[in-house]
């Protein structure tokens, strides 16, 4: 029982940085229809982003706080900029030119962040330094939460609640939501929908940044190939909360996360990956749509 | 015929075997991407877990090489003929297994459409990845290696360039035939417009089945050529990066356009290779001209146009 409650709590930090990378995903594909496939390697550049800035701000021998926030702030603002000039150079000029040119610019954008991160940063495995110093918090029995764990969880809900307040509560919010729904009528009330998509890509790779760095935090080796398979997962995440709901890929990123940890700990770790595909297929066969997402009608 | 001949006795006098091996991928390359044309340029269904599908070809064939066949060529005695006569065999069973997991496949996901299709598929190429990556009389994570511990004398490696390039003249002349016959025409009328498609008695479900079927089934033939001519294999060589390579020779290629993805798949092969001398910096470069070329001409070097009057004309003809 207490480590199933062990197992759950693990799945739930595990779950949250699926989440935080879910909703870069999800945002995109709801302000353009594109699954933009080089979204885990900037969460990989986020990590990355982490650890030199960890060195520049002198706090990678000194666990502190203050030295995590300001890490966290610094790779945010880095890789925001990032996701901008990925959307300016890869899939802006090709708007109106289809769905698929951009699927393909985004495998290449893709592709070239792996291969410029193992030339700039090298092939091998890098250590995250230690920018908290790792200890129980919490013990309840035989259930224990670290300290890594509570900020995994504090910064990741912090952030989901700062997202909901923005989509929810501001202009930019509500420029989203309407492009979202309907781009070009959005576009014919004057919505600038060039600068909204840029500040839904800029939105989304901050997410993914917190998430490298959490990643970090918790799991420290970090290698400039790190971003596919949670890239992947946390996409299958967004499918299963509802590809275009934010709720949704907050509620699957999370299922995500418990589920893989409990196939891990009571099942087998080689089907790890394999779970996260098949409830894929399941969802899509019976509800693809996702948990939250509305059923469309299709008009002859 | 002659050509390939001329390849059969001449390319490893003149070739050295980096060369060799270079080519033959390109060979294998164009079978897949051909293939893969068949369901997303010609029929309109997105699939982007072809790699899978040729996954399955490669261990299947190879499964069946080292199990069966290398018992089989020991009895026979490993002549010329014999070999030329056994190599089809895990070929055609590598396409049938690739083929029958590619019904598996279509039956329930065809009933998607768009982006759902794409991530199903997806999701299908991973799952049988790994479930491969799970058998252990396959490897399992070692990976698979052409040779037989009881039959150790035998060779079960293919190494003839003609092969790989006659292989492939069949299984592109295959899917030609059958774009561009009058049948063929079901294919593109699902990919104008399923409903209208259906409207006018094409059994559009029929149709995406079929094509998901034939594709599956010279995917699985791609692969078992893979690992005979690789002689080693391992499920990393059939991940979604795979998948996402083959929707590149397609996409590039201009979807819709058999010779347009067989000259993607070719360059886009023989790019990384090529660009060798520029070190590390190769793949920064493979990954800035794809980029590139797809802002440039994002319907694709050929969009949906052929190189050869020959099969255009052929399906023209009748509609």
């Amino acid at each position: 029982m207490e480590n199933l409650l062990q197992q759950l709590l693990n799945g739930v930090t595990w779950g949250s940085i699926y989440a935080l990378i879910a909703l870069g995903y999800t945002m995109v594909y709801g302000v353009l229809r594109l699954i933009n496939f080089a979204h885990g390697e900037v969460y990989m550049m986020g990590a990355m982003t982490g650890y030199y800035a960890a060195r520049w701000l002198g706090v990678a021998g000194t666990p502190s706080v203050a030295g995590l926030v300001g890490v966290l702030i610094a790779s945010m603002i880095v890789c925001g900029l990032l996701g901008a000039l990925i959307e300016r150079v890869a899939y802006r000029p090709l708007r109106g030119a289809g769905r698929l040119a951009p699927l393909i610019t985004a495998i290449g954008v893709s592709l070239l962040l792996q291969n410029a991160g193992q030339l700039v940063f090298g092939a091998d495995p890098k250590f995250f330094p230690p920018l908290l110093e790792s200890h129980e918090v919490l013990r309840a029995g035989e259930v224990a939460i670290s300290n890594i764990q509570l900020t995994v969880l504090v910064t990741a809900v912090l952030l989901m609640g700062a997202l909901e307040y923005i989509v929810q509560r501001t202009r930019f919010g509500r420029a989203m939501r309407a492009v979202s729904y309907d781009a070009p009528a959005a576009a014919l009330m004057g919505v600038p929908v060039d600068r909204v998509i840029t500040g839904t890509f800029v939105l989304g790779s901050m997410l993914a940044a917190a998430a490298g760095i959490l990643v970090g935090l918790a799991n420290p080796k970090i290698d400039p190939l790190m971003g596919l398979m949670p890239g992947l997962k946390a996409f299958v995440a967004a499918v299963l909360g509802g590809i275009g709901s934010v709720p949704g890929a907050m509620a699957g990123g999370l299922l995500l996360g418990v589920i893989e940890t409990l196939v891990t700990g009571y099942l087998s770790s080689t089907y790890r990956d394999a779970i996260a595909f098949v409830i894929l297929v399941l969802i899509l066969l019976y509800r693809p749509t996702g948990l939250f997402g509305a059923p469309q009608t299709e008009k002859v | 015929m002659l050509a390939l001949a001329a390849l059969h006795w001449l390319a490893p006098l003149v070739l050295n075997p980096y060369y060799a091996t270079i080519l033959a991928r390109i060979g294998i390359a164009i079978i897949a991407a051909v293939s893969l044309q068949l369901v997303n340029g010609v029929t309109g269904q997105f699939s982007i877990g072809h790699a899978g599908f040729m996954g399955l070809g490669a261990y299947a064939s190879a499964a069946f090489s080292v199990y069966l066949g290398a018992a089989l060529l020991d009895s026979l005695g490993a002549s010329g003929l014999v070999r030329f006569l056994y190599f089809p065999l895990p070929l055609v069973c590598g396409g049938l297994v690739a083929a029958a997991a590619g019904l598996v496949v279509a039956v329930p996901t065809l009933r998607l459409r768009g982006d759902y299709l794409a991530i199903a598929t997806l999701g299908a190429g991973e799952i049988i990845r790994i479930a491969i990556l799970n058998v252990d009389a396959v490897g399992g994570a070692r990976g698979f290696s052409l040779a037989s511990a009881s039959h150790t004398a035998v060779d079960l490696r293919f190494e003839s360039l003609a092969g790989v390039y006659a292989v492939a003249a069949v299984s592109v002349a295959a899917i030609a035939r059958l774009v561009y016959s009058g049948g063929g025409l079901a294919f593109r009328a699902v990919r104008e417009d399923e409903i209208a498609a259906e409207s006018l008695g094409v059994p559009t479900t029929r149709v995406k089945v079929e094509a998901f079927l034939v594709s599956s089934f010279f995917a699985g033939v791609a692969g078992a050529l893979f690992a005979h001519t690789e002689g080693y294999i391992h499920t990393n060589s059939f991940g979604f990066v795979r998948s996402f390579e083959l929707v590149a020779f397609v996409v590039l290629g201009g979807l819709g356009s058999l010779s347009g993805a067989i000259i993607a798949a070719a360059v886009l092969t023989a790019a990384p290779e090529l660009l060798r001398g520029l070190g590390e910096w190769r793949m920064v470069l493979y990954s800035v001209l794809l980029i590139a070329t797809m802002i440039l001409r994002p319907q694709g070097l050929l969009g949906q146009r052929e190189l050869l009057g020959l099969w255009k004309s052929h399906g023209a003809a009748r509609s």
